[in-house]
């Protein structure tokens, strides 16, 4: 009994340091995104000339202003747009196809094919692009267009559907064990057919891990560059992020307009992020550890 | 049917792929014209092992991102998680500040970090020091790549906290409770109650931080392109691809970059699928 006083005399000791600790690092965590955000509101001619930590003359919002004009940034908004709600949508809607079908009908593959999946979304990229890069070149020159899949958003968008599913398929059939069978089979008693039974019995069942799917994903994909920068040749086309890196050579001189860029692009993503925290961490749950 | 169009789309854009890179490994080819295919056997092998320097400068950087992240990024998030999940104060403020950067696009961090790193950025203003003065943090040999650790760091130490903290809720607590009556220190608690309990987490853990480090690419491109910066695997696979000398030498450099992550994956798929197998 009175071994116990002296170890939570010290433990509160202990956490006060601890907590201390871990709050310098958080700001030091946030600093960067702060400085840049910071910088983003200044001039980079005033800095240049009065130095990094000079007192802010002009301080404003006309970096964004600029940026949004200068750098085209809306066009690649929409391109990201367009790369990332079809991949989202495709993704999820195969996912649950999959993992409908995997986990309440009987079919001698079932195990075979959630591996196949899973382990197809933990190959590295770089095992894979030069081919599909080739394939979507001659695709386009069988059907007449060289740029049907290549250099389109069509093509991104597939390539990231077939990276993703596995993902989707996984979480969502490890979900799906937790719904009773008995309303499955009350389904079928009355006569549904499979695609009634997925549509209007499943789906909204599916609900919440749909949810935070569809944040996962599209902070992923929307993040992605990798393989825009890879299937797509003509700039204009490029989701923002991807866009970024060419810009960033492009208006290497004038650093606080790109801080304002980058932080445009970001917002996207920040935003989805704070209004949506839980799906994100219950999406990561679903996804880590079973069931 | 409804399992077909997706099962065939996976098979064509990643398995079918994958394994036609393996094989053009094998192969001497521009890329440009499928009649110029010619076979090589391992040639491209020896060749990376025997006359490129460059595959060991970036083997080396690869373990030093393997170890940096094994012994420092990784505790330092599962530690996190353990104290945020223990709801000290200001634990939700925490687990955003330190989660962001997991958010953020690579491109966007790669900027963010660049303006701090600049010869006019933040830091070596702190260190006053001048542009002609100032330190190269991504051109010196010596320092850069644990430059770009603390970069990668940055990223990763939220990601493996959030997906522990993810885990750790799922923890009985009257685990807790029980070695807290038996008068265990919080320490003692984390190591012989929560670290047990957590190996399906700690497993996807390890194999993650392995996967990472090997996959590494996206922040060393948005840093510097392809040029010759910063050897990594993942940035040789594309520079030997494009251009000028392409050869199907980074075909072979994937085909190792995965065969290196191959441990890590099938006990990521093993863990998965226990219960589905047995």
């Amino acid at each position: 009994m009175s071994g116990r006083a002296p170890v939570r005399g010290t433990q509160v000791v202990k956490d006060r340091f601890i907590s201390v600790f871990i709050g310098v690092f958080a700001l030091l965590w946030i600093f960067p995104l702060a400085w840049t955000l910071w910088s983003s509101f200044r001039p980079y001619k005033e800095i240049r000339a009065r130095g990094t930590f000079s007192l802010p003359e002009r301080f404003g919002i006309f970096n964004y202003t600029d940026a949004i004009e200068r750098m085209d940034l809306p066009r690649y908004l929409w391109n990201s747009a367009l790369i990332t709600v079809p991949s989202v949508f495709l993704t999820l809607l195969f996912g649950s196809l999959i993992a409908f079908v995997v986990s309440r009908y009987s079919f001698r593959f079932n195990v075979g094919m959630l591996l196949l999946f899973t382990a197809g979304n933990l190959l590295p990229a770089q095992l894979v692009f030069i081919p599909v890069f080739k394939m979507y070149l001659n695709i386009g020159d069988l059907v007449g267009n060289r740029r049907f899949l290549f250099d389109s958003p069509w093509g991104v968008v597939l390539i990231h559907v077939a990276f993703q599913m596995g993902f989707a398929t996984f979480v969502l059939s490890s979900y799906m064990k937790t719904i009773p069978k008995e309303i499955s089979e009350s389904a079928l008693v009355d006569g549904a057919s499979v695609f009634r039974h997925f549509w209007n019995v499943m789906l909204p069942l599916l609900r919440p891990p749909l949810a935070s799917l569809a944040v996962l994903m599209t902070t992923w994909i929307y993040n992605d560059f990798f393989w825009a920068l890879v299937l797509m040749s003509t700039d204009k086309k490029r989701p923002i992020t991807s866009a970024l890196g060419r810009l960033q050579g492009e208006y290497v001189t004038d650093y606080n307009l790109l801080a304002a860029g980058a932080i445009i692009a970001a917002l996207p993503t920040m935003l989805v992020f704070f209004a949506l925290r839980k799906q994100f961490v219950s999406g990561l749950t679903l996804g880590s550890t079973k069931g | 049917m409804f399992v077909g169009v997706p099962t065939f789309l996976h098979v064509v854009l990643v398995w079918l792929p994958a394994v036609l890179t393996i094989l053009l490994s094998f192969t001497f080819w521009t890329g440009i014209n499928f009649g110029d295919i010619k076979w090589a056997g391992l040639d491209n092998y020896t060749n990376i092992f025997t006359k490129t320097p460059a595959f060991y400068d970036a083997l080396r950087n690869n373990v030093i991102w393997l170890v940096w992240f094994a012994l420092l990024s990784t505790p330092a998030g599962v530690l996190l998680a353990y104290q945020i999940d223990r709801q000290i104060r200001g634990h939700r403020f925490y687990q955003s500040a330190y989660y962001f950067p997991v958010v953020l696009s690579l491109a966007v961090t790669g900027i963010i970090w660049n303006f701090m790193l600049r010869s006019d950025g933040f830091v070596n203003g702190v260190l006053g020091r001048d542009i002609d003065d100032a330190i190269s943090f991504f051109g010196n040999y010596d320092i850069n790549i644990y430059v770009i650790m603390v970069i990668a760091s940055w990223r990763h130490v939220g990601y493996i906290m959030l997906l522990y903290l993810a885990g750790l809720k799922a923890i009985d607590p009257t685990l807790r409770e029980a070695s807290a009556i038996d008068g265990a220190t919080e320490w003692q608690t984390f190591r012989k109650v929560i670290l047990p309990a957590m190996r399906p987490v700690n497993i996807i853990v390890v194999v993650i931080t392995i996967i990472e480090s090997l996959r590494a690419f996206d922040i060393i491109y948005v840093i510097y392109g392809t040029s010759a910066g910063l050897p990594i695997l993942g940035v040789l696979v594309f520079q030997n691809i494009a251009g000028e000398g392409a050869s199907m030498k980074g075909a072979a450099y994937a085909v190792l970059l995965f065969l290196l992550s191959i441990g890590p994956i099938i006990a990521y798929l093993r863990q998965q699928f226990r219960e589905d197998v047995s």
